[in-house]
């Protein structure tokens, strides 16, 4: 029986270790080993896209308040507005990215 | 095959620290491939842990006695379900669970947020690494489940009070809860290392810290379960510190689903939240150390210890770290957002997280409090119900108000008059329920006429919001009424979701009032053909009975009950005498009624010589209403994790944008 786990976990082992050394083993010579690191400018687009989603998120979520009678008509005047122009300033913010964001685009996984 | 199981925790112990080392290295250095051996490495340690799982498994379904843990906590006679439920039920198996939970949801995590963790949170792999590592160290070095011996003719046994159905699912949900507040604290913890604090580690931890924060909340109420049957003393929640510590988390992590939602919408509270996350998975270790160090008295710790040091060094560790990273990363998590009103619904937020966070720190000083004073001052002293029944009202009245205010209010702002005209019907509901009460004699429990009355108001909040959703579907042309209702909740399935999971906590608060402040209680000593009165309730003692089952000897009370004049079938209540494990348990009789949501609940506490009994007979109102509230939480719960397909396609869409400037 002793032999018989010895020679199972030696088996695992190796499995794992030549699991682990895969990404070496699979590329010894990788011409970019580098992680993708973001700039200043894509941060600042990764920013603007948040600004952009949560400002249409909240002009909904307004819209559907009102209709629900949460919200006054003149509090929903008052607030429309300004709500309006973060979603318009964010979307031209994003303006002189579109043509450098119109090459292929790689296929991302959704997330969780 | 101990050495199996011994040489597959070495090897997973090796990987886990490869991971942490490796992908720390990798991530500060910016290297590709390196943080691929590590991610690989944190794979393999899942598969090697769970090899561990397998032959310890085996172990007990063998009965197994070279193995000293299968010695320990199994018997011969022990039935196959309990035996293999001793997994979790030592301090080494429990161990090796938290070990096989962590590294397999880790894995699952990083596979299913690969882009995130390699490009954007490099630092997720060697902090779920080096998190594991702790847990594979005990394992290895303290507390190994293969620790072997010459094997002895039968075990020990299981300790009765585990002997339990309620048992075989309350620890291992217990832990998925526990362990899962690894994830989101893992991915703030990789957020701040990146100098990353936009939502993305929020995005990718929603469901994990939902999914925690249900098995949390549902193993809570297992447990509870599990004490209001086995315990027997007529409660079902007594603010015992291991009952609190699975609480405490629970709390923190409550507050924190609700102030990530003020993140996401409004880009507030993100110091906020970093601190709630960390302070939900340190009180989870915490909760760990309190159930397995024995440090304090408790009838869930069944077991005393050397690993408690090795737990508050370990929590200590990783609250400094926490506490480090995040004062560094202040001026990147500093929002520039301010709160417009405090009539608002981040406002009820953030009130809600200050009741929260408040009375979750009120359990902790009463938990702690024992060890402080005896540490002090040489004088041991336990905190009462009493302390915890105080501030459960102080903190858990505002609680239950805000419940039903907060989905009444608009987000950023909102008028006085709307929000008077929004709680018309609410507060109406909760005066007519209230008066309907008093008149009913609901008023000899003051407290628990005001629980049930705000109970009303939130309910009413409930359905009323359900209604004007639907009401304004429909106007927007969803169809029918039912497509219109379907539309709603499919629409927003977090905030409906959370709103079901409001009625869950409304139902445990009725259940939980009519069990503390409606009960009825009756004690006397019975001879055979003699009866109790208690409430409706005739309970006539026929006599005791004996009998064998397969791992115990069973003593009974059998006792017939009548109600109103109507017959209602016989009990049994008794003791149990365990062979192996030479230990009696009480055997409580529970009759449960369904349609009065209402047990008979009989403790033979003792059997005389003459043959006489002595009982202790309780009425439980609407004590069925707790344990149907854990349905609903489920239910709730779900509705909020279910995957909401357009917000998927928003998110992918967005990702996909940032993605196409993001370098491969």
């Amino acid at each position: 029986m002793e032999i018989v786990a010895v020679a199972l976990a030696a088996l695992l082992a190796v499995a794992c270790v030549a699991f682990v050394a895969r990404p070496f083993l699979a590329e010894p010579e990788a011409t970019d080993d580098s992680l993708a690191g973001f700039t200043p400018a894509e941060l600042e687009r990764l920013e603007l896209l948040e600004r952009r989603d949560r400002a249409l998120a909240a002009l909904k979520e307004l819209e559907f308040d009102h209709r629900t009678g949460k919200i006054a008509d003149a509090d929903y005047d008052e607030l429309v507005g300004p709500l309006r122009r973060e979603a318009a300033d964010a979307l031209q913010g994003l303006e002189p990215f579109r043509s450098a964001a119109a090459a292929p685009v790689e296929k991302v996984d959704a997330p969780a | 095959m101990p050495e199996l199981g011994r040489a597959a925790l070495l090897l997973a112990f090796g990987l886990v620290v490869y991971a942490a080392l490796a992908g720390g290295y990798a991530a500060y250095r910016a290297r590709r491939r390196l943080l691929e051996s590590a991610t690989n490495a944190l794979f393999a340690a899942f598969a090697s842990v769970g090899l561990a799982a397998v032959v310890l498994l085996a172990a007990l379904a063998r009965h197994d006695f070279s193995f000293s843990y299968v010695a320990s906590h199994t018997s011969r006679e022990l039935p196959l379900g309990y035996t293999l439920s001793a997994f979790w039920s030592g301090q080494e198996g429990s161990l090796l669970l938290w070990l096989l939970v962590l590294t397999g949801m880790g894995s699952a995590a990083v596979v299913l947020n690969r882009r995130l963790v390699r490009q954007v949170l490099p630092w997720t792999v060697p902090i779920l690494g080096a998190l594991a590592s702790f847990f594979a160290l005990l394992l290895v070095f303290v507390a190994s489940p293969f620790g072997t011996q010459v094997a002895p003719a039968d075990g020990v046994g299981l300790n009765p009070s585990l002997q339990n159905p309620y048992m075989l699912a309350h620890p291992p949900l217990l832990y998925l809860g526990y362990v899962g507040l690894t994830i989101p604290f893992a991915f703030a913890m990789a957020a701040l290392a990146s100098g990353r604090a936009d939502e993305r580690w929020i995005v990718a931890t929603r469901r994990w810290t939902l999914a925690s924060w249900a098995f949390l909340g549902f193993a809570i109420l297992l447990g509870a379960k599990w004490a209001y049957e086995e315990v027997g003393w007529g409660g079902w929640y007594a603010w015992d510190p291991v009952e609190n510590a699975a609480l405490m988390p629970w709390l923190v992590a409550t507050a924190y689903l609700h102030s990530v939602m003020v993140q996401e919408k409004k880009n507030m509270l993100r110091v906020w939240n970093a601190v709630l996350v960390t302070g939900a998975f340190c009180l989870s270790l915490f909760g760990t150390f309190l159930t397995r160090s024995g440090v304090l008295n408790s009838i869930h710790s069944f077991t005393e210890s050397p690993i408690g040091a090795w737990f508050l060094g370990f929590i200590a560790v990783v609250a400094a770290a926490s506490i480090a990273l995040i004062l560094y990363r202040l001026p990147v998590l500093r929002s520039r957002t301010r709160l417009e009103s405090l009539v608002s619904r981040e406002a009820a937020f953030l009130y809600n997280n200050l009741f929260l966070v408040a009375f979750a720190l009120t359990v902790l000083w009463g938990v702690i409090y024992p060890l402080v004073s005896d540490a002090v001052r040489g004088v041991a002293v336990t905190v009462g119900a009493p302390y915890y029944d105080f501030f459960a009202v102080a903190f858990g009245l505002p609680l239950i108000l805000l419940m039903g205010v907060g989905p009444l209010i608009a987000w950023r702002r909102a008028s006085l008059r709307a929000l008077g005209r929004s709680l018309l019907w609410p507060f109406g509901v909760a005066l007519v329920v209230g008066a309907l009460l008093l008149a009913g004699g609901a008023g000899s429990s003051p407290a628990g006429l005001v629980g049930y009355t705000f109970a009303a108001f939130v309910l009413a909040a409930i359905v009323l919001e359900f209604v004007r959703g639907t009401r304004a579907r429909h106007a927007l042309g969803a169809g029918s009424w039912a497509g219109a209702f379907t539309s709603l909740v499919g629409r927003n399935r977090r905030r409906y979701g959370g709103y079901v999971v409001h009625a869950a906590i409304v139902l445990l608060l009725i259940g939980a009032i009519g069990i503390g402040g409606f009960a009825t209680t009756r004690e006397a000593k019975l001879s055979a053909g003699q009866s109790l009165a208690v409430g409706d309730y005739t309970v006539t003692y026929l006599g005791s009975e004996q009998r064998r089952a397969a791992n115990a000897q069973e003593l009974r009370a059998r006792l017939a009950v009548s109600r109103g004049g109507d017959e209602l079938g016989t009990v049994l209540a008794g003791k149990n005498r365990y062979f192996a494990e030479q230990q009696t348990s009480n055997e409580v009789a529970i009759r449960s009624d369904w349609l009065r949501a209402e047990d008979l609940f009989v403790i033979a506490d003792q059997f005389n010589t003459d043959g006489s009994v002595f009982l202790k007979v309780i009425v439980n109102p609407l004590v069925n209403l707790i344990w149907l509230a854990g349905l609903v939480f489920v239910a709730g719960s779900l509705i909020t994790m279910w995957p909401d397909a357009r917000e998927q396609q928003r998110l992918a869409r967005r990702f996909a944008e940032d993605g196409a400037l993001a370098r491969a």
